[in-house]
């Protein structure tokens, strides 16, 4: 007969059960509250049941206190988080600087080369990837078929500037509570200065020249700034100034705007039937050009990194090629649909015939996808890469100040002339200081 | 005769002019709860829907999603926690300024007060480094700390306030009858400027519910309380109002109930002094 001593058991479930616990790894992650994202949050136990020693703890945070949150923590090391999401601005800057780890050695699985070039390239630094995309975007034209089909009107797949103008004058009547076009207005780097910097794209302008000059006073950001101020004042909805993508997708949802010029990731929203009065009433077509296509849509991508000061960095990595892989795309088709599919990241949604037939937007967003080019976005070279934006650290700061001058040129405050050339003055002053230029 | 009509106009004009204020500083949060009762696009509605089927969706989504009573228990235990420590704190300071004054009493008031004009911003770096190295990052006893110290000059202002309106005759009797410090403190002094005290300390308890900077920057997980709860439904792209409404409503529910059953303290705290 066996006899066994109580104590050695005790001791044996002792060291079995702080084994387990040892071995019980949480991996902490910030995120926003995009509809992605929140769907990611939902199906991550998919994840966990299948990673028994994994515990996913989502932090969400609004988008501006995230970004400071995370940059606050990667500054003092601090090591909150081992997951963070961040954007095509911040990944190569934050790459560069050694805040965060190396994207490499993914499983063939993963079949890193069905990323988006162009989105792949937005997320390196120096040939290295330092995030993988969660969702991706570029910007488009919204219209309204409805209200172009009563005036006869017909869209072309690529407009010009000038021409979403005409259109707008045509179809604006205020006394309808119905707007020719909205526009983001609202100060801010990724706000109006995200737009304003495509139609600045487009009129041949760019933020420096070769030698980091800032070229704001230039003509091209005199003929675009006067252009889209003009535009808006003439034609948009009251109080523009104030608007940014949400209120211009709230306007758009309840049939004020007859076009909307803004993020592809829209499409989801004004098709969607629970959401958007509109939703069988509109397409889409090119972000518009004017004296170049280059750098008319925006490029865009919400992505998950491992900042250096993380613990846990390889499982974190695991869980990170696990929610940007196409078996995280299949559990959301089938779970939520297809037309759900996280958009703009990878080539091989855009093969998918069932997700072209579900998602009216998707053929239109893979051509701007395709078409931006974040390290050839003007028309005269540029020393900088970004569309939207330029890829250094000081420019969130100058650029949301930008955004404020012509967000007041905007609400008439000011003049295009002063706002431009104060502009022109506090962004040399930057450059001067951060020793781009003398 | 005259007299009495210009009396009850008088009252009457005052009853209206209070009604009209209470309506006015109420109809935000009526417009929460209203909101928090719609759909997205009920929500984004223009001109803006009073009548409408109303929905608990945004509610279920919620609880769906988020740990509510994970987030609401942080809170109670933070605001609680940190007010009776700033209570502990504030009334002796409060008793050592009120009545052993020195010519330095008055500048060490002013100068406590002074702190609260600084943007806490200005010290959310120090602040983060010193709770990273003592591991109280995402902890609920370094909110209780920040938010002890952060009410603090408040407090002891309020009380020292209460405690100065206390005729000194009152405490020489005491003392006449032999009583020590502790006992003036505990059998003298506490009896009649409980109200104050009940005042301050509720005071401390809302400020500290409704504090979001510190609670954003400090906490991820684990400590979060309610103001980190409503952050995490703003929304970048995507509509949002509905839901973030029924959050809101959520978190101000404890902190509204908690203010009404104890209005009555409140008021008669702030509007009283000690021994009137």
């Amino acid at each position: 007969m066996i006899k066994y001593n109580p104590t050695l058991i005790g001791v044996a479930i002792c060291t079995l059960a702080s084994s387990a616990f040892a071995q019980q790894t949480t991996l902490t992650i910030g995120t926003v509250n995009n509809g992605d994202m929140v769907r990611m949050e939902a199906l991550a136990s998919a994840y966990e049941d299948a990673n028994l020693n994994i515990q996913l703890d989502f932090v969400v945070l609004e988008e501006n206190v995230l970004r400071q949150r995370l940059t606050t923590d990667i500054a003092a090391g601090s090591g909150q988080f081992d997951i963070m999401t961040i954007g095509s601005y911040e990944a190569p800057i934050w790459g560069g600087n050694g805040w965060l780890v190396e994207m490499g050695n993914l499983p063939a699985s993963y079949d890193v080369d069905d990323l988006f070039p162009s989105i792949r390239e937005a997320l390196s630094h120096e040939g290295t990837l330092y995030a993988l995309p969660f969702y991706g975007e570029s910007s488009m034209t919204y219209y309204r078929t409805d209200l172009f089909d009563q005036a006869g009107l017909t869209m072309p797949e690529q407009p010009t500037w000038h021409q979403v103008r005409d259109f707008a004058e045509a179809l604006h009547d205020p006394g309808n509570n119905q707007y020719g076009i909205c526009l983001r207005g609202l100060a801010g780097w990724g706000q109006n200065m995200a737009i304003i910097s495509t139609i600045v794209n487009a009129h041949g302008g760019q933020w420096f020249d070769m030698d980091w000059e800032p070229q704001l006073t230039s003509q091209p950001w005199r003929d675009a700034i006067e252009f889209y101020v003009d535009l808006v004042r003439s034609y948009g909805p009251p109080g523009a100034s104030s608007n940014g993508f949400n209120e211009n997708l709230a306007l758009f949802n309840s049939g004020n705007c007859a076009m909307w010029v803004d993020a592809t990731v829209a499409g989801a929203f004004v098709t969607d039937t629970s959401e958007s009065r509109v939703h069988d009433r509109v397409s889409f077509a090119a972000a518009p050009s004017q004296v170049t296509e280059k750098g008319s849509g925006w490029l865009w991508a919400w992505s998950l990194a491992i900042p250096s000061s993380s613990n846990n960095a390889e499982e974190a990595k695991k869980f990170i090629a696990w929610a940007t892989s196409k078996e995280y795309s299949d559990l959301v088709a089938q779970e939520h649909g297809i037309a759900a599919i996280p958009p703009g990241t990878r080539i091989s949604t855009y093969e998918n015939a069932e997700y072209l037939a579900a998602a009216p937007f998707a053929e239109m967003t893979l051509k701007q996808m395709e078409k931006a080019d974040p390290s050839d976005s003007t028309l005269d070279p540029s020393p900088y890469t970004g569309v939207q934006f330029v890829a250094i650290p000081r420019f969130q700061a100058f650029a949301t100040v930008v955004g404020q001058q012509l967000s007041g040129a905007l609400a008439g405050s000011t003049t295009v002339d002063q706002a431009l050339n104060n502009s022109q003055q506090l962004v040399r002053r930057e450059m001067v200081r951060g020793g781009y230029i003398d | 005769m005259k007299l009495h009509s210009q009396k009850v106009a008088k009252e009457l004009t005052a009853t209206v002019l209070c009604w009209a204020i209470a309506l006015l500083i109420f109809f935000p949060i009526f417009w929460m709860v209203l909101t928090s009762l719609k759909t997205e696009i009920q929500a984004i509605s223009m001109p803006p829907q009073l009548f409408f089927k109303p929905t608990l969706e945004n509610y279920i989504g919620i609880f769906e999603r988020s740990n509510y009573t994970r987030f609401a228990w942080n809170s109670v235990v933070i605001a609680l926690g940190s007010s009776i420590i700033g209570l502990l704190l504030a009334v002796p300071a409060a008793y050592a300024m009120a009545f052993y004054p020195s010519k330095r009493t008055k500048g060490t008031l002013l100068w406590m007060l002074s702190t609260k004009m600084m943007p806490p911003v200005g010290v959310l770096i120090p602040i983060y480094l010193l709770f990273r190295d003592t591991g109280l990052l995402d902890s609920r006893l370094g909110l209780i700390i920040i938010f002890a110290l952060m009410n603090l000059p408040i407090m002891i202002w309020m009380i020292y306030t209460y405690f100065r309106e206390i005729p000194t005759e009152i405490l020489e009797a005491g003392r006449m009858d032999g009583v020590d410090t502790r006992q003036e403190i505990m059998t003298i002094i506490l009896p009649i400027s409980m109200g104050g005290i009940a005042s301050s300390f509720l005071l401390a308890v809302i400020l500290s519910w409704n504090e979001a900077f510190w609670s954003l920057n400090l906490t991820a997980s684990k400590a979060a309380p309610l103001t980190a709860f409503i952050a995490s439904y703003s929304n970048p792209e995507g509509l949002f109002w509905a839901r973030l409404s029924a959050a809101s409503t959520l978190a101000v529910a404890p902190i509204v109930i908690f203010g009404w059953l104890s209005m009555k303290q409140l008021v008669r705290g702030l509007t009283f002094g000690a021994v009137k």
